[in-house]
């Protein structure tokens, strides 16, 4: 046996298994720390039960540091959650028993792991407590947020207030409410109770049509395609729009009379509007509502709805007239619209609307911080302008002229949204922004059942921007 | 409070160790022959015991039970021993394999006394005695040179054992046979793996003639066939890699390899089609998360252990390994980096490795054909089961239930594996003797130069 000792093969079977091991401990690390928070917060893993007896749950704080949430020990030992402001953030902070949900849900991992130093662990063995959770610092405003909640009062609906140039969400309310920390004594009814659908939360998961307000969409669109030839645009309202079979009427049968376009805008002119749908390019107009996020998914992290609006080639002239001042088969979120109004107000661009500012452990050691971040331009600067300014015509010659006057200059679109084919119930809705000339905050409102978005929605965007701008 | 100080503490001094430890295991290649490599032995043992030391402060801080104490000292004396007399009875013999043995068996032994106290017992009893075993095999293989030509034999044992299996799971109806004699459970699959890898490396390092590498193949696959047929889908992998490598390795021929591979993948396929419980893995592989009721359980809960463990790990008792149905056996991985730390369970993977690529290079230094394929064929059979066991926890592969070597509890599996390290210790042996002899060829040589 004078064969030469060498043996290529002994060396490719050494380096192709070495290989192969270092793609494995890559991608199980990888894998690992990647997906670390999704599986922490999945109900099958039993970490989560394990930090629960090692962990109290951290406290939720309001963007001043006022807490929101937190975790009290009873004489018994028994650990509870106390929510100082009761009902008013039911929806946003949400609940951490029977399940979770808002904020105790979207920062259940923060909320579960502890942090703290080993001094302050060591202190809290002593005491026979468990290790202090660390905390989230939310955007919310609790000033705004009061404000909203009184606004609104006894009626169902939805308020949303967002910070426009960083995405803050600044206010988020929903009714009917719950007291989450009492839901555990009230779970059967409120569970049972189908028509009122308490936990639901309304400004992200309530499907409404748009009504007046989608007419941004259109008029967005309608100048895509015209441009500055809008101006030349000229309509003589009766009160109704007739094409074949299909008529549309303006809000309680209202004549506009002779209106441009601005003035169509601003007066919410329902046959002008579907006057205008009926000039647009509808495939074009398909793009537009996929660019503004309509049934498509939108930059949220917790539960939401998905709007509808359809359009295609094949779409009929009358669904077109119903598409064209939002009504028909459209829906929309309360939070979708909102994002819209805010990406106007900030010259286009959206920014990712967030919750949580900060995760701090017990003793104030900052572990994390999330800045504000854009997720996509929704349009371009120029037609921003061009809505910016039909939106501030609302205000000075139109449906929200309660708005008119102020300290501050405010600009939006109001809406009243016809929900039933045979009355003429409508939820009343307002969007927009203030201050106009700088946007600071958008504002979008839903009342259900109200009457007109002018009459019922614009008074309690009235309330949020005066309480804002410290009035 | 001193304990969470003490287990806190102890679990950077145990990932420290340990990485310490992974290091010596790959910085001893950078030097050539035993001598010069003492002394990262010797940190390297250090090392070992300073992992073990941390891992059962951070035992005593947890359960705060004083028996642990006892089995620490008894563990550290027998370890230490075995290390110790290594050397002195061997001292031909390859420290780093023996090293690195001590470091599985620990780190298994202490997982498993912490899953459960009484496996963890039985499993140190059962790596005691296999120690004892591993002393006398090197000697036996090196005096048993006649072992080489019995192929044949070999073949007809191996083959014969995997039959009576099938029958008699046929019978029982089981998929995994264990065969219980005196109270031990017994799985003779395992064993089959030495005898295979005897048989493949006997005949092929006689003949490597077209007709032989046929029938050789021919037998091979049956061994496979009947694995596959016992639902041991694990095993009937193992085999037919090994036979791959230790046939590429005996050839030189690279088309032997690729055609393997290519028949693998398309045997692969045809098993996927028949057999619903591939189909049922390779399902369970794809998605486990829609499947987490059922078939996707035990991976999932493998994936949540793996990274809630996080960089360096719960700390022991910390975590709840428990929740992974068979953890012991087909988890270790999952449980380890649970507990000890994702840093921890890599340089487990690594020492591994280091362990494979020095059987390796004994198999690439050795000029005996029989030792060379032996060597390859009991590497590989190593190698592999750890990828199979890692990658099928992680979700790199589908699962296919093997057991981490060494590491994982199970009395067969842990005296194979230790025979089979003494195995290649017997090869060191054998390749010293070559070298010895070449040494005296030479000085003859010379001798006989100087007498012309």
């Amino acid at each position: 046996m004078e064969e030469k000792n060498k043996s290529y093969p002994i060396m490719i079977i050494g380096c192709a298994t070495v290989f192969l091991f270092l793609t494995m401990i890559i991608y199980i690390c990888s894998y690992a720390i990647s997906n670390e928070r999704v599986m922490m917060d999945n109900s099958y893993n039993a970490h989560q039960q394990l930090l629960k007896t090692k962990n109290s749950r951290g406290t939720i704080y309001a963007n001043d540091g006022q807490i929101l949430a937190k975790t009290v020990t009873d004489a018994n030992g028994n650990e509870l959650r106390e929510y100082p402001f009761g009902k008013v953030f039911s929806h946003v902070v949400g609940f951490s028993v029977n399940g979770r949900s808002g904020i105790e849900n979207l920062a259940n991992y923060y909320l579960i792991n502890s942090h703290a130093t080993l001094k302050s662990k060591a202190k809290a063995k002593e005491n026979e407590l468990k290790f202090p959770g660390d905390s989230v610092y939310t955007t919310l405003d609790v000033n705004l947020q009061q404000t909203a909640y009184e606004a609104l009062s006894a009626r169902e609906g939805a308020i949303i207030v967002t910070d426009v140039k960083t995405g803050k969400i600044l206010a988020l309310v929903s009714k009917p409410d719950f007291d989450p920390g009492t839901i555990l004594d009230e779970w059967e009814d409120i569970t049972s109770d189908k028509e009122n659908t308490q936990l639901l939360n309304r400004a992200t998961q309530g499907l409404y049509p748009p009504g007046s307000t989608f007419k941004i969409v259109t008029s967005l669109e309608y100048y895509r395609e015209k441009g500055d030839e809008y101006l030349n645009y000229r309509y003589n309202c009766n009160g109704k729009f007739t094409s074949g079979n299909d008529t549309i009427k303006c809000f309680h049968g209202e004549s506009h009379g002779a209106l441009d376009f601005t003035g169509s805008f601003a007066k919410s002119c329902n046959s002008s509007f579907a006057n205008i749908a009926l000039q647009l390019d509808r495939a074009s107009f398909e793009k537009t509502l996929a660019g503004l996020m309509f049934n498509s998914e939108l930059p949220w992290d917790m539960n939401y709805s998905v709007s509808t609006a359809t359009c295609n080639e094949k779409l009929a002239d009358g669904d077109m007239m119903q598409l064209g001042i939002g009504q028909g088969a459209t829906t929309v979120t309360p939070l979708h619209m909102n994002l819209i109004t805010s990406a106007i107000a900030n010259d286009g661009v959206l920014m990712k609307p967030y919750l949580l500012e900060k995760v701090e452990t017990e003793d104030g050691k900052v572990l994390e911080e999330f800045e504000p971040s854009k997720y996509k331009t929704l349009m371009s600067s120029d037609e921003a302008y061009y809505l910016q300014n039909m939106m501030e015509k609302v205000v000075k010659e139109g449906t929200a002229s309660r708005l008119k006057g102020l300290e501050y200059t405010a600009a939006g679109k109001t809406g009243s949204a016809e929900f039933k084919d045979s009355t003429s119930d409508s939820h009343a809705w307002f969007t927009g922004y203030a201050p106009a000339e700088n946007p600071e905050i958008a504002v979008t409102i839903i009342v259900e059942n109200a009457g007109s978005g002018g009459e019922y929605a614009v008074p309690i965007a009235k309330r949020i921007f005066d309480a804002y701008f410290g009035k | 409070m001193i304990e969470l100080y003490l287990t806190e503490i102890s679990k950077y001094v145990i990932t420290g160790s340990m990485a310490a430890f992974t290091l010596f295991s790959f910085l001893v290649f950078m030097y050539k022959g035993e001598k010069r490599r003492g002394w990262i032995y010797a940190l390297q043992t250090v090392a070992l015991f300073a992992t073990q030391f941390a891992c059962f402060i951070q035992i005593i801080a947890q359960t705060g039970s004083k028996r642990y104490f006892l089995l620490l000292m008894i563990q550290t004396l027998v370890l230490i021993s075995t290390i110790s007399m290594f050397k002195m009875v061997y001292p031909d013999g390859n420290r780093l394999l023996i090293n690195n043995m001590c470091m599985f068996l620990m780190v298994g032994m202490i997982m498993i006394t912490r899953i459960s106290y009484g496996k963890g017992i039985r499993q140190f009893i059962i790596a005691s005695a296999s120690l004892v075993i591993a002393f006398l095999v090197p000697e036996i293989l090196f005096r048993c040179a006649f072992l080489e030509r019995m192929g044949w034999i070999f073949a007809g044992i191996g083959l014969a054992v995997l039959l009576i299996l099938l029958i008699y799971g046929s019978v029982t109806n089981g998929s995994k046979i264990n065969f219980r004699i005196a109270g031990l459970s017994f799985q003779p699959q395992e064993i089959v793996k030495i005898i295979f890898a005897f048989f493949i490396a006997s005949i092929l390092a006689q003949k490597k003639d077209f007709k032989t590498v046929c029938i050789v193949t021919a037998i091979a696959a049956a061994h496979v066939l009947v694995l596959v047929l016992l639902k041991d889908l694990g095993s009937a992998l193992i085999y037919f890699v090994v036979y791959l490598c230790v046939l590429f390795v005996a050839t030189n021929q690279p088309l032997y390899f690729l055609g393997g591979l290519f028949s693998g993948a398309a045997a692969s396929f045809v098993a996927y089609k028949l057999f619903p419980h591939v189909q049922q893995r390779v399902l369970a592989w794809k998605d486990p998360w829609t499947e987490i009721d059922s078939t996707g359980y035990q991976i999932t809960q493998s994936l949540f252990a793996i990274s809630g463990g996080g960089l360096w790990g719960l700390g022991l008792y910390g975590g709840t390994p428990s929740s992974i149905p068979y953890v012991e056996e087909d988890f270790m991985f999952a449980a380890i980096a649970e507990e000890l730390g994702i840093i921890f369970a890599s340089c487990l993977i690594a020492v591994c490795i280091s362990t494979f690529l020095m059987i390796l290079l004994e198999a690439y230094k050795i000029k005996n054909n029989f030792g060379r394929l032996l060597c390859v064929g009991l590497g590989v059979t190593y190698i592999f089961q750890v990828f199979l066991t890692v990658g099928g926890d992680s979700k790199f592969i589908p699962l296919t239930g093997v057991t981490l070597p060494l590491v994982s509890y199970g009395g067969t599996s842990v005296m194979v594996t230790i025979v089979m390290l003494s195995l290649v210790e017997g090869e060191c042996l054998v390749r010293s003797d070559e070298r010895y002899q070449a040494y005296l060829e030479k000085k003859r040589e010379k001798m006989n130069g100087r007498k012309k």
